[in-house]
C-alpha cells in the first residue's frame, strides 16, 4: 500500500487545519487506530450498550449483573476479532455464550438485537472522535463496517447452529423416551406405541425391537398400537414387516389396540391380515400372550 | 466349503458359515437331504448365527430344503437369524414363509422337543 507524500510540509498542516492530508493510511493501520480507540474507551462504551440494551428491553430473561457480566467478555471478543481479523474464535465464542443463555430463554432476535446495537454504539463512538476530518471518517468506517458485518454475521450464525442442535438433540432423546420395549414376564415383551409414527421412527421401532427380543430372549411381543391415531400404506407395511422379522427370531406378534380409523386403513389398503395376530386391546393381548406362555393366571384373593 | 452337521439323537444339526457361494448352497440342499435319510432323522436344525446377510438365493434354497426334508416326514428350523439380517429380509420380501423359525439353538431344540411330545 503505497503513501502519496503530503501536499505540504507537516508543521504547516498541524496549524492549518483546512488543508487536507492527501496521504491515506493501509486498512490494518486504520482497524488499530480504531481497536485502541475502543480499547481506551472500553468502560464508558460498553456502560452506553448495556443502557442502548435496557432500553430497547432486550434480555430481560437475565439480571442486571448477569447482562453486565456477558456484556463485558461480549465486548472484549467484540474487539479482539476486530484485531485479530480471527473469526473462527469468534465462532467458538457465540456458540459457547449460545449454549450458555439459550437455557435461560434468550431468543434469536434478542442476540442479533444486541449485537448490532454494540455495533452501533461503536460506530457512533467514532462518529464522535473523527467529526473533524470527514475523509478520515470515511477511511474509518472503510476498515470498521466490513469487519463489523461479519462480526454480526458470524455471532448470529453460531447462536443458531447451537439452538439447532440443541432441538436435534431433543428430537432424538423424544424419539429414543417413546419406544421402550418392557419384559412384564420371562420371554413376553411390550410395546407401547404412542403418537405420531413417521417411517423413520417407524424403522428405529423394528430394531429397537428385534435387539430387544434377543436381549430378552422374548417368545412373544405385544404391539399395542392405541395411542397411534393414523397409520398410512408406509407404516402399516412396516408393521407387517416388523411381525415377519420378529417371527424369523422365534417370536410371536400380537398386535392391539387398532382404532376403527386404523382397521379401516388397514382392510382399504390390503394388508394381509392373516400375517397378523391381533386382539383389541392390551389387556386381551397380555392374557392371551400369557396363554401362549403356558402360564395361567389365577385369583386367590380379594384385593385388600 | 464343508458345512459341519452334528447328530443329536433324532436330530441333525447344521451349521451354516459366514459367506456360502451359491455352489455350496446347492451343495447342501442335497447333502442335507441324504444325511436325513441315512440317519432316518426326525428333524434338522440349521443354525445361521454366523450368517450376517441372507440373499434371495439363500433364502429360496432354505426354503426349498426344508420342504425336501418335509417329505422325509422330517422338520426342519432355522435359528440364529440375527436382527440386523432379520430386518433386511423382511425389507426384501424374503419371509421363509411355511419354514419354522427360533431364536437359537437352545430355543430350537425346546421347539423339536415340544413337538415330539405332541406327536407322539
Amino acid at each position: 500500500m503505497s503513501k502519496r507524500e503530503s501536499t505540504t510540509k507537516d508543521s504547516g498542516t498541524r496549524s492549518n487545519p483546512n488543508v487536507e492530508l492527501v496521504r491515506s493510511e493501509a486498512p490494518s493501520e486504520l482497524l488499530r487506530e480504531l481497536v485502541a480507540h475502543l480499547r481506551q474507551n472500553r468502560t464508558q462504551l460498553r456502560e452506553e450498550w448495556v443502557v442502548r440494551i435496557t432500553e430497547t428491553r432486550l434480555l430481560t430473561a437475565m439480571t442486571k449483573e448477569e447482562i453486565f457480566a456477558e456484556a463485558t467478555s461480549v465486548y472484549d471478543s467484540y474487539v479482539e476479532a476486530l484485531e485479530t481479523e480471527a473469526f473462527e474464535a469468534l465462532q467458538a465464542y457465540a456458540r459457547n455464550l449460545s449454549e450458555r443463555i439459550i437455557p435461560r430463554g434468550v431468543e434469536t432476535h434478542e442476540v442479533v438485537g444486541i449485537v448490532l446495537l454494540l455495533r452501533d454504539v461503536l460506530a457512533r463512538s467514532l462518529f464522535a472522535k473523527y467529526q473533524t476530518d470527514f475523509k478520515k471518517l470515511n477511511r474509518i468506517l472503510d476498515a470498521y463496517e466490513p469487519a463489523a458485518n461479519r462480526i454480526a454475521n458470524t455471532v448470529a450464525v453460531g447462536f443458531v447452529q447451537e439452538r439447532e442442535r440443541v432441538i436435534r438433540q431433543q428430537q432424538e432423546a423424544i424419539r429414543e423416551l417413546s419406544t421402550p420395549v418392557l419384559q412384564v414376564r420371562e420371554r413376553l415383551l411390550i410395546l407401547p406405541i404412542i403418537g405420531v409414527i413417521d417411517p423413520q421412527r417407524a424403522r428405529q421401532l423394528t430394531e429397537q425391537l428385534l435387539r430387544g427380543i434377543r436381549t430378552n430372549r422374548a417368545k412373544v411381543v405385544v404391539i399395542d398400537i392405541t395411542g397411534v391415531a393414523a397409520m398410512d400404506l408406509t407404516v402399516a407395511n412396516n408393521l407387517v414387516q416388523t411381525v415377519e422379522a420378529s417371527r424369523l427370531l422365534g417370536a410371536t406378534v400380537i398386535v392391539t389396540g387398532l382404532s376403527p380409523e386404523i382397521a379401516q386403513t388397514l382392510v382399504t389398503i390390503g394388508v394381509d391380515l392373516g400375517k397378523m395376530n391381533t386382539v383389541g386391546d392390551l389387556q386381551g393381548g397380555i392374557e392371551q400372550a400369557e396363554r401362549l406362555l403356558g402360564y395361567k393366571v389365577e385369583k386367590l384373593a380379594e384385593p385388600r | 466349503m464343508e458345512v459341519p452337521i452334528l447328530k443329536q439323537g433324532a436330530v441333525l444339526i447344521a451349521t451354516f458359515q459366514a459367506a456360502l457361494s451359491d455352489a455350496d448352497l446347492n451343495h447342501l440342499r442335497m447333502g442335507l437331504v441324504q444325511q436325513v435319510v441315512k440317519f432316518r432323522s426326525r428333524a434338522v436344525i440349521v443354525d445361521v448365527t454366523a450368517m450376517d446377510v441372507m440373499d434371495s438365493f439363500a433364502s429360496r434354497t432354505l426354503r426349498e430344503i426344508a420342504h425336501m426334508i418335509r417329505l422325509r416326514g422330517a422338520e426342519t428350523v432355522i435359528v440364529g437369524i440375527q436382527p440386523e439380517v432379520a430386518f433386511a429380509m423382511v425389507q426384501l420380501g424374503l419371509t421363509l414363509e411355511g419354514v419354522a423359525t427360533a431364536l437359537d439353538l437352545e430355543e430350537g431344540l425346546a421347539y423339536l422337543t415340544q413337538k415330539f411330545k405332541n406327536t407322539d
